[in-house]
C-alpha cells in the first residue's frame, strides 16, 4: 500500500545553502522564466548533500525561491524519490511492476527483506540499507530490474542479489 | 527483403554516445540543412504531416497537426518545446534505450522541431529514476554546445536555440503531458483541465508543444530521406514508420525490437528475429499489448493482430506505448490484475475523486480476492466499479487505464475470478498441484 506522505519533518540541525549551491541555484535561476521552476532541481541540490530533505531545508528553499514553506512541502510530498526521512548508505530499490512481477520480483523482495531483517520502506540498524518498492523503472526486459542508489542492477537473482549486498557491505 | 533499421541503426555501436560517432554516421546534417537554407518552419510541419507520424507516447496523435495548433499571433510569448522523457508506463522501455545509446539523435530531433515550431528554448523532462539518460543528455547538450549546434547563434545561422534538462522526482502521471508541465513550473504533477490545450497555453502560460521521445527521433529522420519513405513503411496511411517495440514477460528473448508499423503481434512473440517463443515452451495465456494501461488481449486474440494503432484498437485495445507483455499459462490472472491494481493505486495523483478513491478500492477488492477472502459478490462488484472511474468524470485519462485490465479480464477470464471466490485458492496453483 501506499505509504502516506503527508509533510517535511525537523532534522534538528540548522540548514543553509553553501556558497556553491548558491551559485548552482542562480545558474538554475537563468534557466526558467520563473523562480518556481527551480524548486524539483534546488531540492535535488538539497536531497544530494543531506540524502533527504528536512523541514529545515524546506524553510530555505521556500525562502530562496519566493515560495511558502507549505507549497514546498506540498510539492515535496508529491514526488517519491524525495525523501522524507534519511535513507540508508545503500537505497535498494525494488521494482515489482507487472514485468518484474512476472519474472519473480515479489520472491526478490522477500528475500531481500528476510536477508536484512527489515521491511520495505525500513533501514537496517547499522544504516547501511534501505528497502524500497518502487514501480516502474523500464528495465522490464532485464526483469526483476532494481537500482541501487543511482544505478540499475538488473536482471537481478536472488544469488546476485546475495553477493551484491556481500559487496557492499564490505564497503565495496 | 530484410527491414533496415533506422531508430536502432546506432544503438550497440561504439561510442554512439559522443557526437563525433554520430556526425560520422552523418547526424546532424538534417539540422545543418535547415540552419544554412533556413526553410518556411510550417513548410517542416507539413513535411511531419505527409509522413503521417503519430505521437509514440500512447495517444497517437498525428504530430505534424499537433504543431501546427500553436497560434500564428502569440502576441509576444515564447513558444516552448517539451521533450516527454518521463518514460514510466510498466512494461515500456524503448526511451530510456534512445536516450542512453543515441542522445544526439534525439536532441537533433528537438533541434529541427524547435526550429519548426517557433521555439528558442526547449526543455527535457526526463524521469527522475533516469539518472544516467539525464547524465548522457546533459554531456551530450554540452557538446551540442561545443560544436555549435546550440546557441545564442547557432552555426552563424542567426537562429538561437537552448535545451534544458530537468529531471523529474517519481511520478507516473508526469507522462501526462499537463501534469508534466506542471511539474516543469515546480508544482504537483497533477493534470490540467483542457482546454485550453498546451499549444495554446502550456508551460508557463505559453503556447507549447510537449513530444515523445521516439517521436522526436523519427523527425531527423524524415528530414533526412524524406516523408514519403517515412509514410511508405507500415501497414497503411493510417500507421506509418518504423517503430520500437518493448517486449516483455515470459518470452525467450525480451527486448527492444524496431520494425515497421504494424508488425504482427505473433511474429513480435514467436519470431526468429524478436521474442523466439515462450520460455521453457510453455503456453501463452494474456497479453497486454501496449502498457499497463492497455485492455489485455487473450490467447485466440493475439492472432492476426497488427501492432499499429488501428489494428490493436481493432481487437479492443490500444497499442499505447507499445509495451507487450507476454503472460504464460501458468500465469494467476488475478494475481497480475492485482499488481496492476497495486501500481495505478500507488500512482493516482488524487486530484479527482473517482481515481483518488476508485483505484485504491480495486486494489482492496482485488486482493481479498487473489488472497482467497473474496465475497461471493466481489467478483460482480469489479466491473461497475470500474464503470464509476472511467465514465469522463474526472480530468484525465489515468481512470480509464487504471481499469483497462479490470474491464478486460474480469470477462474473459472471469472463471479464475469465480475459482479464487469459491475455492479460495488459485486455479492455476490448483492445477499444478493436481498434476503433481
Amino acid at each position: 500500500m501506499k505509504k502516506l506522505r503527508y509533510a517535511s519533518r525537523e532534522s534538528g540541525a540548522p540548514f543553509s545553502f553553501t556558497a556553491e549551491e548558491n551559485r548552482d541555484i542562480d545558474a538554475l535561476l537563468g534557466k526558467y522564466p520563473t523562480k518556481q521552476a527551480a524548486l524539483l532541481p534546488v531540492l535535488w541540490i538539497v536531497q544530494g548533500r543531506v540524502g533527504w530533505v528536512p523541514r529545515e531545508a524546506v524553510d530555505a528553499v521556500a525562502e530562496r525561491l519566493g515560495l511558502t514553506s507549505a507549497f514546498v512541502d506540498g510539492v515535496l510530498t508529491f514526488y517519491t524519490m524525495y525523501n522524507l526521512d534519511p535513507v540508508g548508505k545503500y537505497d535498494l530499490q525494488f521494482c515489482t511492476s507487472i514485468s518484474c512481477h512476472l519474472n519473480g520480483a515479489d520472491e526478490l523482495l522477500a528475500h531481500c527483506e528476510k536477508k536484512l531483517g527489515v521491511h520495505a520502506g525500513e533501514t537496517t540498524a547499522d544504516g547501511k540499507f534501505t528497502i524500497t518498492e518502487v514501480e516502474c523503472i523500464a528495465g522490464c526486459d532485464r526483469a526483476p530490474s532494481m537500482q541501487v542508489n543511482d544505478r540499475y542492477h538488473e536482471p537481478m537473482t536472488p544469488e546476485k542479489l546475495d553477493a551484491l549486498l556481500a559487496d557492499l557491505a564490505k564497503g565495496a | 527483403m530484410a527491414y533496415e533499421k533506422v531508430l536502432l541503426a546506432r544503438v550497440g555501436k561504439e561510442s554512439s554516445r559522443a557526437i563525433d560517432g554520430y556526425v560520422r554516421d552523418g547526424g546532424y546534417q538534417a539540422w545543418e540543412k535547415v540552419l544554412r537554407e533556413k526553410p518556411e518552419p510550417a513548410s517542416i510541419s507539413e513535411t511531419v504531416k505527409k509522413s503521417g507520424l503519430r505521437g509514440r507516447g500512447g495517444a497517437g496523435f498525428p504530430t505534424g497537426v499537433k504543431w501546427t495548433f500553436i497560434p500564428k499571433d502569440t502576441r509576444g510569448k515564447p513558444i516552448y518545446l517539451v521533450l516527454n522523457a518521463d518514460e514510466s508506463e510498466p512494461g515500456t522501455f524503448k526511451d530510456r534505450l534512445l536516450i542512453e545509446n543515441d542522445p544526439h539523435l534525439v536532441l537533433e530531433g528537438m533541434m529541427i522541431s524547435a526550429y519548426a515550431i517557433g521555439c528558442r528554448r526547449a526543455y527535457i523532462y526526463i524521469r527522475g529514476e533516469f539518472w544516467d539518460g539525464a547524465r548522457i543528455l546533459s554531456e551530450a547538450i554540452r557538446e551540442a554546445y561545443g560544436k555549435g549546434y546550440l546557441g545564442e547563434n547557432v552555426k552563424g545561422s542567426g537562429i538561437a536555440l537552448d535545451i534544458v534538462v530537468h529531471r523529474g522526482a517519481g511520478a507516473y502521471i508526469c507522462g501526462e503531458e499537463t501534469a508534466l508541465l506542471e511539474s516543469l513550473e515546480g508544482k504537483r504533477g497533477q493534470p490540467r483541465v483542457k482546454p485550453p490545450f498546451p499549444a495554446v497555453s502550456g508551460a508557463f502560460a505559453c503556447p507549447t508543444i510537449v513530444n515523445n521521445v521516439e517521436t522526436i527521433a523519427c523527425v531527423p529522420l524524415i528530414m533526412n530521406r524524406g516523408p514519403e519513405w517515412f509514410a511508405g513503411i507500415g501497414r497503411n496511411e493510417k500507421n506509418t514508420g518504423p517503430k520500437l517495440y518493448c517486449l516483455s514477460g515470459h518470452v525467450n528473448r525480451p527486448g527492444v525490437y524496431e520494425a515497421p508499423m504494424g508488425l504482427p503481434l505473433e511474429d513480435l512473440i514467436f519470431g526468429d528475429d524478436y521474442g523466439r517463443g515462450m520460455r521453457g515452451g510453455r503456453k501463452v495465456k494474456a497479453v497486454i499489448p501496449g502498457g499497463a494501461s492497455a485492455p489485455m488481449l487473450t490467447a485466440a486474440e493475439i492472432q492476426d493482430c497488427p501492432l499499429d494503432f488501428d489494428g490493436v484498437a481493432a481487437k479492443g485495445s490500444m497499442l499505447g506505448s507499445a509495451a507487450i507483455v507476454v503472460m504464460n499459462e501458468d500465469t494467476c490472472i488475478v494475481r497480475a490484475a492485482k499488481n496492476l491494481a497495486k501500481f495505478f493505486a500507488h500512482e493516482s495523483c488524487g486530484q479527482c475523486t473517482p481515481c483518488r478513491e476508485g483505484c485504491p478500492w480495486l486494489l482492496k477488492v482485488l486482493t481479498r480476492i487473489e488472497a482467497g477472502e473474496g465475497r461471493p459478490e466481489d467478483v460482480e462488484l469489479l466491473l461497475p466499479m470500474a464503470r464509476q472511474m472511467n465514465n469522463g468524470m474526472t480530468l484525465c485519462v489515468f481512470a480509464d487505464a487504471a481499469v483497462g485490465h479490470v474491464v478486460s479480464t474480469v470477462p474473459k477470464f472471469r472463471e479464475e475470478y469465480d475459482f479464487h471466490v469459491a475455492h479460495k485458492r488459485c486455479m492455476v496453483g490448483a492445477r499444478e498441484e493436481a498434476i503433481a
